[in-house]
């Protein structure tokens, strides 16, 4: 046993949106009612990005929102932020959904897949939607088409990387490094760390 | 698949982009890989980016809608330290040894450590099978035959004791008549990686006489510490430790 020494360490980012949710996690109503009005675009956003239907995609926000409030004692800030938890999960309820629905319908037309750009162009009235849109196209410039191309398949289609490949016609291999060193462009023009 | 060939799939796995068959041969990789655990971290991160990027303003009835719905839905219980991780070392020594290697090699092209928020709820069996398949990992560092124990007395009176196999890269921390945390409080573990803390998960708060799995493997730490920090814990200590203890030496 040694004598205590101190360690230096900063606050993680978001600290608001964490506490909120360590509130949540209590109970607190009043608190779920502000981590709504701080997530919901952004929930409702991405996945309307991905199944573009407004009905089901709202239907689907729905169901990840409340999926917030149900599991908020689960979050640990200690495994990423609190942003990052919604919006991993809106990510994946809204591509189980795609998935689900795959499954049963037809496929799209391929034409139709790759004409889809993401909404970008969407008027919003908030500032910060608006610089942070900026900063990612001005990121997304950054990247080779190809991983340009299949990150986007990717996360805002909701494809898998194997259906990226035969999408785009190329070999799996390819697509996995280039979802993987896009990200990394991306992650790096962005100054994302974790 | 070979481990490299892993490797690659932390962009797909952060995209979600992984067909279900692959997602969970990847998921045991990654809790022996730190390195690329981080990666996946980061990743993700920079897509929850590209989710921020196309937020769109909601109509007011979603909010009158959810706020209502939430009040008849009932809360998940809270998951304490490394429990609600997904995988277990229910594998073969091989596979073990293999990604260790591939975890080494990749430690030394990205570096930093972390553990991969993982954000799935996890339905109750296999919440279950996860709280059993831990105590057996616990059960398997007390009892290695490499284990090597050492005790010390922690603040008010509390006593500490830390085992630690070497062979299977894993500490687990024995905590008797530890003082409950203050409220809204939660004890947190770290490895002492020569000086910098790496989080090893969340005590109980409700358990005074607890046995914790460290979360993630013993790598090159020398000891570990606890801090007391916010419920949900914190990505570094935030304030100065209530113990530290060094590991037992070889």
């Amino acid at each position: 046993m040694k004598e205590a020494v101190h360690i230096s360490g900063v606050p993680s980012p978001g600290p608001d949106l964490q506490e909120l949710l360590v509130r949540v996690a209590r109970g607190d109503q009043d608190a779920f009612a502000s981590v709504y009005d701080a997530v919901s675009g952004p929930v409702l956003g991405l996945v309307r990005s991905v199944l573009r239907d407004p009905a089901q995609s709202e239907e689907v926000a729905q169901e990840v929102l409340v999926e917030v409030w149900r599991t908020a004692p689960r979050f640990q800030a200690a495994r990423g932020s609190a942003m990052n938890w919604v919006l991993t999960l809106a990510h994946h309820r809204a591509v189980d959904r795609v998935r689900s629905a795959e499954a049963a319908a037809a496929r799209e037309h391929k034409a139709a897949l790759l004409d889809r750009t993401p909404a970008f162009d969407e008027v919003s009235e908030q500032v910060e939607t608006r610089l942070e849109r900026e900063q990612v196209r001005r990121c997304m410039r950054t990247l080779s088409e190809l991983q340009r191309e299949s990150v986007t398949l990717a996360y805002y289609r909701g494809l898998t990387y194997r259906e990226v490949s035969e999408l785009l016609s190329v070999p799996l291999g390819t697509i996995k490094t280039r979802l993987r060193d896009g990200l990394i462009r991306l992650r790096d023009c962005l100054g994302v760390s974790a | 698949m070979s481990t490299a060939e892993l490797h690659t799939l932390t962009g797909a796995y952060a995209l979600h982009a992984l067909p279900e068959s692959e997602q969970r041969p990847f998921e045991e990789h990654l809790e022996d890989c730190e390195a690329c655990a981080q990666e996946v971290r980061e990743l993700s991160a920079t897509a929850a980016r590209l989710g921020l990027a196309v937020a769109e303003t909601p109509p007011r009835e979603l909010r009158e809608r959810v706020l209502r719905e939430i009040t008849t839905v009932r809360q998940e219980a809270p998951a304490h330290g490394r429990r609600e991780r997904t995988g277990g070392r229910g594998r073969t020594g091989r596979w073990y040894a293999y990604a260790l290697a591939a975890c080494v090699a990749a430690a030394a092209a990205f570096g930093g450590v972390a553990v991969w928020q993982n954000q799935l709820a996890q339905d109750a069996r296999q919440e279950a099978n996860q709280a059993q398949r831990q105590n057996e990992q616990l059960a398997q560092v007390l009892s290695a035959p490499d284990a090597k124990t050492s005790s010390g007395e922690l603040t008010g009176g509390a006593r500490g004791t830390v085992v630690v196999s070497q062979s299977q890269n894993r500490a687990v921390f024995l905590a008797s008549g530890m003082a409950p945390p203050p409220s809204g409080k939660v004890y947190q573990i770290w490895f002492n990686d020569e000086g910098t803390m790496r989080s090893a998960g969340l005590m109980d708060p409700k358990a005074s006489d607890d046995a914790v799995l460290l979360d993630g493997p013993v790598d090159r730490a020398s000891g570990m510490g606890i801090t007391v920090e916010p419920a949900g814990g914190s990505v570094e200590p935030t304030s100065d430790p209530v113990a530290l203890m060094d590991f037992p030496t070889a």
